[in-house]
């Protein structure tokens, strides 16, 4: 999984390079799906960019996943899919959140449809979203304790 | 609850709580409907009653035992949910199924999407009124249930569709009980739209109904009949063919009300269109050839193999006992369910096990448009919103 020459011609990493350079942690390319890793800070800025720019047209936000990947730091992973329907293309970016007080700034500005998918990923692997409107757990009980997609957290339960 | 004015001074809006055990909700959903008078102000809902941990149980399985727990999330459209799997880990794999099994998984699952929009356009006539089309609905659908039990062993929980192919050759004479599907169905379709299509009583409740733009459709993510309902045509099949759709050749109906009654026309269209596909790919399939690909070590070997050849049978013990290692990597596969964009998302940490499993369930960002849809409506609408989104809760809380 390392930077392939393909990517260099990709023309939606080539607007994101020219958007910001610094912005970008790294390419990667595998069974021809892109991903950017990016990094956090920018993310809410990017979305934003990505939507609006009449040549990307990412006007759908397919889905968030988050990923442990415990115990390597940063911990926490967060895999944005995004959809643009006129342009018939998809993509996905890639963020890595530190696995003490994983923050990130939430994208339900940029795409309502984020709020279920924030609030699910805050629910079940315990990263909070900036600027959520209704940042509360959701397929669980309101007291639940601990997060269970968490690596740490067993199958079975806490113990 | 909060103050609003009235003609008579000021008042408090009331919050009435439907469900979670409601029977317009279609499993467990409860919805709280701030009302004012009997307009709704705002709808919050209130998911997770079905939630079974079904994305952690599976970081614990083997790829090919996570199969079973796919069928248990839509169950009303088991093949699909297999369809999405299998594809995502074949991606992750890079394993090429024989045409043959990709013709067997497009007829199966066009005839899950009938049923299910069978199931769908059954319950949300009864919830609005018209008993009989229930009937008629379920009638059609054991007869797409049989199928899926001939072929499968099983009527719902079918885990049918296998990584690299199919777990069985289809019994002998098989494609003769889909013939006469495809003989009957049609002029069924006929029977539901003459009962509802121009019924003034189903036009009052469904026309100008739980209206949703195109805009605030996609900006919440809506897929499927309820987006085409809003007059975008995305649909995966069209756009992201995937088990040899592009050789297929069908419309995908679009109307641009975004009403329940265009949702509703959208669906039975789709109904309509599946069984052209369902004829095509009867064309299409071969009277023989492989279901499975030929990939020793993730595709378990035929049982005669087994007893004449030490690869075979090493094989066999070494996909059961320890499972098979796609190389590292994430992957993320869509497809057109019933209810519309259904993918499966797998992170591979290069062990036999998903490291991380995530189904991206349709009907769960479906459900988030539900305020927007009857804020400023009838306590009445809101039956019809939720009955039109066609949700399935196994689904959104997997």
């Amino acid at each position: 999984m390392t930077e392939t020459p393909d990517l260099e011609q990709n023309p939606i990493i080539a607007k994101i390079r020219g958007w910001r350079p610094e912005a970008v942690a790294g390419m990667i390319s595998f069974r021809g799906e892109v991903t950017a890793n990016i990094y956090p800070e920018h993310l809410r800025a990017l979305a934003e960019f990505m939507r609006d720019d009449a040549d990307l047209a990412f006007t759908y936000l397919s889905d968030v996943t988050g990923v442990d990947r415990f115990p390597i730091e940063p911990r926490f992973e967060l895999n944005y899919h995004m959809l643009s329907i006129p342009k018939r293309a998809t993509f996905r970016l890639r963020v890595r959140l530190p696995g003490s007080e994983p923050v990130i700034d939430s994208v339900v500005s940029v795409w309502p449809t984020a709020n279920w998918h924030e609030r699910e990923i805050f629910d079940l692997l315990g990263i909070r979203f900036e600027g959520h409107p209704n940042l509360k757990r959701m397929l669980l009980p309101d007291d639940w304790e601990g997060y269970p997609l968490r690596k740490d957290y067993p199958v079975e339960g806490p113990r | 609850m909060t103050t609003i004015q009235t003609a008579t001074g000021p008042e408090q809006t009331m919050v009435l709580n439907m469900g979670p055990q409601h029977p317009s909700t279609h499993g467990v959903l409860r919805v709280l409907l701030e009302l004012d008078g009997e307009t709704i102000v705002k709808a919050d809902v209130d998911i997770g009653y079905l939630h079974t941990g079904i994305e952690k149980t599976a970081e614990a399985l083997t790829y090919s035992q996570a199969i079973t727990i796919t069928d248990r999330m839509d169950y009303l459209a088991p093949l699909s949910n297999n369809l999405a799997y299998c594809l995502a880990v074949e991606k992750l794999l890079g394993l090429e199924v024989p045409k043959r099994a990709q013709y067997i998984r497009v007829l199966l699952t066009e005839l899950t999407r009938i049923g299910s929009h069978l199931v769908w356009l059954g319950t949300h006539a009864i919830d609005l009124g018209a008993m009989s089309v229930f009937l008629y609905c379920f009638r059609e659908r054991e007869e797409l249930l049989k199928i899926f039990e001939l072929v499968s062993g099983q009527r719902m929980m079918t885990s049918y569709f296998r990584i690299g192919g199919l777990a069985l050759e289809p019994p002998v004479g098989w494609t003769d009980r889909v013939q006469k599907i495809v003989r009957t169905f049609p002029s069924c379709f006929d029977e539901y739209e003459e009962l509802l299509t121009k019924n003034r009583i189903w036009i009052g409740r469904t026309q100008g109904v739980g209206m949703l733009s195109a805009e605030d459709a996609i900006a919440m993510g809506v897929s499927g009949p309820s987006l085409r309902g809003s007059g975008v045509d995305y649909d995966v099949r069209k756009y992201f063919p995937y088990s040899s759709y592009d050789e297929f050749d069908f419309q995908v109906p679009v109307r641009t009300e975004g009403d329940c009654y265009a949702r509703y026309l959208c669906r039975v269209g789709e109904m309509r269109e599946s069984l052209k596909i369902v004829r095509q790919a009867l064309e299409k399939i071969p009277p023989e050839g492989p279901i499975k690909a030929d990939a020793p070590g993730i595709v378990p070997p035929q049982r005669e193999m087994m007893k004449t050849e030490m690869e075979a049978l090493i094989y066999h013990f070494k996909i059961f006992t320890e499972g098979f290692a796609p190389p590292p990597g994430e992957v993320y596969q869509r497809i057109e369910s019933p209810r519309g964009e259904l993918a499966c998302f797998i992170a591979s940490d290069g062990s036999p096990k998903p490291y991380r499993m995530k189904i991206r369930a349709p009907s769960f960002v479906n459900l988030q448009a539900l305020n927007k849809m009857v804020v400023g409506h009838l306590v009445a609408d809101a039956i019809a919103s939720i009955g039109t989104l066609d949700i399935v809760l196994g689904e959104i809380d997997r």
